[in-house]
C-alpha cells in the first residue's frame, strides 16, 4: 500500500531523512518510532503530498506522490502533528467544510458517523475553540476519517490526551486498522509495542531497524536479564552472584535487590539459586526479564551507550519520570 | 470548479464572524459617510452664490483612495493565517490544486469587497433624491464597474502577497507598499520616450481608473485589471508551490 524507495529530504544543507526504503501492506498497522527531529514528520508530509522529496521514490496505493498527487491525497487520511482546525467554526461546520472539499456526495451522513466514532456527536454544535486538547484531537481523526481513506497517516496521534483518552484512541485505531493501512509516529515506545504490527525504529533520518514489536523485544537485546533478591545485605553476595558460571554482570538496584545481566539462550536461574541458597542466604524472588523497548531503543538511537560505571539507579528514575510525562501527553523536549 | 466555491464561501462566511472585517467595514462607511456629509455641506454653500449640483464623483473618489488602504486589511490573514494556524498543511494535503486554493480565497474576499460596495450604494442614492434631475446614472455605472475591476485586482495582490507570509501583519504593511508603489509610479517628467516610460504609464494605478470615473469603459483599462488580477492570483500560486518546496 505504501512503497517508499530512497526518500531523501534535504532541507539546505541539512539532510533530514536519508534514504529511507520500507513497505507497508494492506490492513498493516506501521509504527514510526523515533527521537524528536528523526524526520518522522517530513517522511508523513512527503507521503501525504505536503511536499516533495529531494531524491527517491514513493507510491501510495500504486500512485506516484509527486506525479500523481491529487490521486495519492484522495486516498490518505492525515492527522499532522499540529491538528489543523478553524477555532473559529464549529465542529459541524468544519467537518462539513472538509467533506465537502474532499467533494463527498453524502456529506452530512459521513460527519454524523465520524463524530460518532470519535464519540464527539454531543459537541458537534459546539465552537472548536472551546475544545478541550484531547477533543480537538478526536476532532483531527474524524477529519481524517472522512473519506474513508485507504491509507490513513498519523504523526503523534495521542499526544496530549489524558490516559482514558490515550487507551481509547489507540483501541480506535486497532480497530481502524483491520481494514485500512495506518503509518502513525510516535515517540511513546508502549504505545507503538500495543498498536502496531510492526515497527521502524528512525533516528537522525536513517532506518535503524525494522522488526515486529515482539522480535525487536526477543531477539534484538544482546543479552537477557535476571532479577536476584536475597534476603539480608553484605557485598559479598555481590561477588557470590558474580561468580555463578555465565554471568556477565551485577549491579544493585535501588531497592535492594540485584540485576544480573547474562547471554542469551542460557538460563542461569537453578545455578544461581543453588549458590545463593548453598551461601546461606535466602532467596526471595528470582525473575527473568527482557530487555524492554525502551533499553532497546535506547541503544539504537544512542551513538555511545551509557556507559557500565554510569550510576545505574539514577538512570532508572531519569526514565521513570519521561514514562510519566508522556503518560499526561506533555513532549518532554 | 466545486473547490474553489468550497473554500470561497467558508471565507466568505468567516468576515462576517472577523471583528477585523466588520471594524474595517464600519470605517470605511464612516468615512465615506463623513466626506458624502461635507461634499453636501459645501455644496449647499455653493449652491446658495451659483447653480450647483454635486456630481456621483462626490461618492466615488473617496472610495478609490480608501480601498486602497481598506483591501490589505481585508486580505492580509486569507493565507499567511492558514499557515500560522498549520491548517495551510491541512488545505495544501486536500484533493485540491493549489490554484483553486488561491481563487477561492480570493473570491471569497472578493464577494465580501462587493458586499461593502453594495452597502455604499446608499450614497448615490440618497445623492439622487437631493438633487434636481437626479445624478448622471451612466457615470454611476461606469464608476462602480471601474470599483469592481479594481477590488478584484486589489484582492488578487492581497492573497498573492498573503501566501508569502505566515504573519498577517508582514502581509499587510507588503501589501500596501506594493499598492502604494501602483498607485503613485510615475514616469519622471523630464525623461521623454522609451520603454520605461511606457510601462510606467501603463502601471499606474489611477490613470486607469479615469476613463471609469468619466464615464468611459475602455477595453485596455478592463484588460489591465483583469491582468492585475491574474498576476495576483499567479504569484499567489507560486508562492504556495514555493512553500512545499522549502
Amino acid at each position: 500500500m505504501i512503497e517508499v524507495e530512497g526518500l531523501t529530504k534535504d532541507y539546505g544543507s541539512r539532510r533530514a531523512i536519508d534514504n529511507l526504503t520500507f513497505n507497508a501492506h494492506a490492513g498493516e498497522i506501521l509504527g514510526f518510532l523515533g527521537p524528536n527531529g528523526a524526520g518522522k514528520t517530513t517522511t508523513m508530509r512527503i507521503l501525504t503530498g505536503y511536499m516533495p522529496p529531494s531524491a527517491g521514490v514513493a507510491r501510495i496505493a500504486g500512485f506516484d506522490v509527486v506525479d500523481q498527487s491529487l490521486e495519492v491525497r484522495k486516498r490518505v487520511g492525515y492527522l499532522p502533528e499540529t491538528v489543523p482546525l478553524y477555532p473559529d467554526m464549529t465542529v459541524y461546520e468544519y467537518l462539513k467544510f472538509m467533506a465537502d472539499l474532499r467533494k463527498l456526495a453524502d456529506a452530512d451522513v459521513r460527519v454524523d458517523e465520524v463524530l460518532e466514532i470519535v464519540h464527539m456527536e454531543q459537541r458537534a454544535e459546539g465552537y472548536i475553540g472551546k475544545l478541550s486538547k484531547g477533543m480537538r484531537q478526536r476532532i483531527g481523526l474524524a477529519q481524517a476519517l472522512l473519506h474513508q481513506p485507504e491509507v490513513l497517516i498519523l504523526d503523534e496521534p495521542t499526544i496530549g490526551l489524558d490516559p482514558a483518552q490515550i487507551r481509547e484512541v489507540r483501541a480506535l485505531i486497532r480497530e481502524i486498522g483491520r481494514e485500512r493501512t495506518v503509518l502513525l509516529s510516535t515517540h511513546i515506545l508502549s504505545e507503538a509495542q500495543q498498536i502496531c504490527d510492526r515497527v521502524l525504529i528512525i533516528n537522525k533520518g536513517r532506518i535503524v531497524v525494522e522488526d515486529t514489536p515482539e522480535r525487536l523485544q526477543a531477539g534484538l537485546s544482546g543479552a537477557q536479564r535476571v532479577v536476584v533478591r536475597v534476603s539480608g545485605d553484605g557485598e559479598e553476595i555481590e561477588s557470590i552472584i558474580a561468580s555463578v558460571p555465565g554471568v556477565d554482570q551485577v549491579t544493585s538496584t535501588l531497592d535492594g535487590a540485584y540485576e544480573v545481566e547474562c547471554p542469551p539462550g542460557e538460563d542461569i536461574r537453578p545455578q544461581l539459586a543453588r549458590t545463593v541458597i548453598q551461601a546461606g542466604y535466602d532467596l526471595l524472588e528470582l525473575r527473568l526479564i527482557s530487555l524492554s523497548l525502551e533499553d532497546i531503543f535506547m541503544q539504537l538511537t544512542h551513538e555511545e551507550p551509557i556507559p557500565p560505571d554510569t550510576d545505574d539507579s539514577e538512570v532508572e528514575v531519569l526514565e521513570l519520570e519521561v514514562e510519566d510525562n508522556f503518560e499526561e501527553g506533555q513532549p518532554s523536549e | 470548479m466545486r473547490n474553489i466555491w468550497t473554500i470561497a464561501r467558508r471565507e466568505y462566511k468567516l468576515y462576517f464572524i472577523s471583528p477585523v472585517a466588520y471594524v474595517v467595514a464600519f470605517l470605511f462607511l464612516l468615512i465615506l459617510g463623513y466626506f458624502f456629509f461635507q461634499g453636501m455641506a459645501s455644496a449647499i454653500q455653493q449652491a446658495a452664490f451659483q447653480p450647483y449640483a454635486p456630481a456621483v464623483q462626490m461618492v466615488i473618489s473617496p472610495m478609490v483612495t480608501l480601498l486602497l488602504f481598506t483591501i490589505p486589511a481585508i486580505t492580509m490573514r486569507l493565507i499567511s493565517e492558514e499557515a500560522r494556524m498549520g491548517t495551510l498543511e491541512l488545505l495544501l494535503t486536500a484533493p485540491v490544486k493549489d490554484w483553486e486554493l488561491v481563487i477561492g480565497k480570493w473570491l471569497g474576499g472578493f464577494l465580501f469587497m462587493l458586499t461593502l460596495l453594495a452597502a455604499t450604494w446608499i450614497f448615490p442614492i440618497a445623492l439622487n433624491f437631493m438633487v434636481e434631475p437626479g445624478i448622471d446614472q451612466g457615470i454611476l455605472l461606469s464608476g462602480y464597474l471601474g470599483l469592481i475591476l479594481m477590488v478584484s485586482s486589489l484582492v488578487a495582490v492581497g492573497v498573492g502577497i498573503s501566501a508569502l507570509f505566515t504573519n498577517q501583519i508582514a502581509a499587510f504593511f507588503v501589501s500596501l507598499a506594493v499598492v502604494l508603489v501602483f498607485w503613485l509610479v510615475r514616469p519622471e517628467s523630464s525623461t521623454t520616450g522609451g520603454l520605461g516610460t511606457e510601462i510606467m504609464t501603463y502601471m499606474n494605478f489611477i490613470d486607469h481608473y479615469l476613463n471609469f470615473y468619466r464615464g468611459i469603459i475602455d477595453t485596455s483599462d478592463v484588460i489591465y485589471y483583469l491582468s492585475l488580477t491574474a498576476v495576483g492570483i499567479f504569484l499567489g500560486s507560486i508562492s504556495l508551490e514555493i512553500r512545499r518546496w522549502r
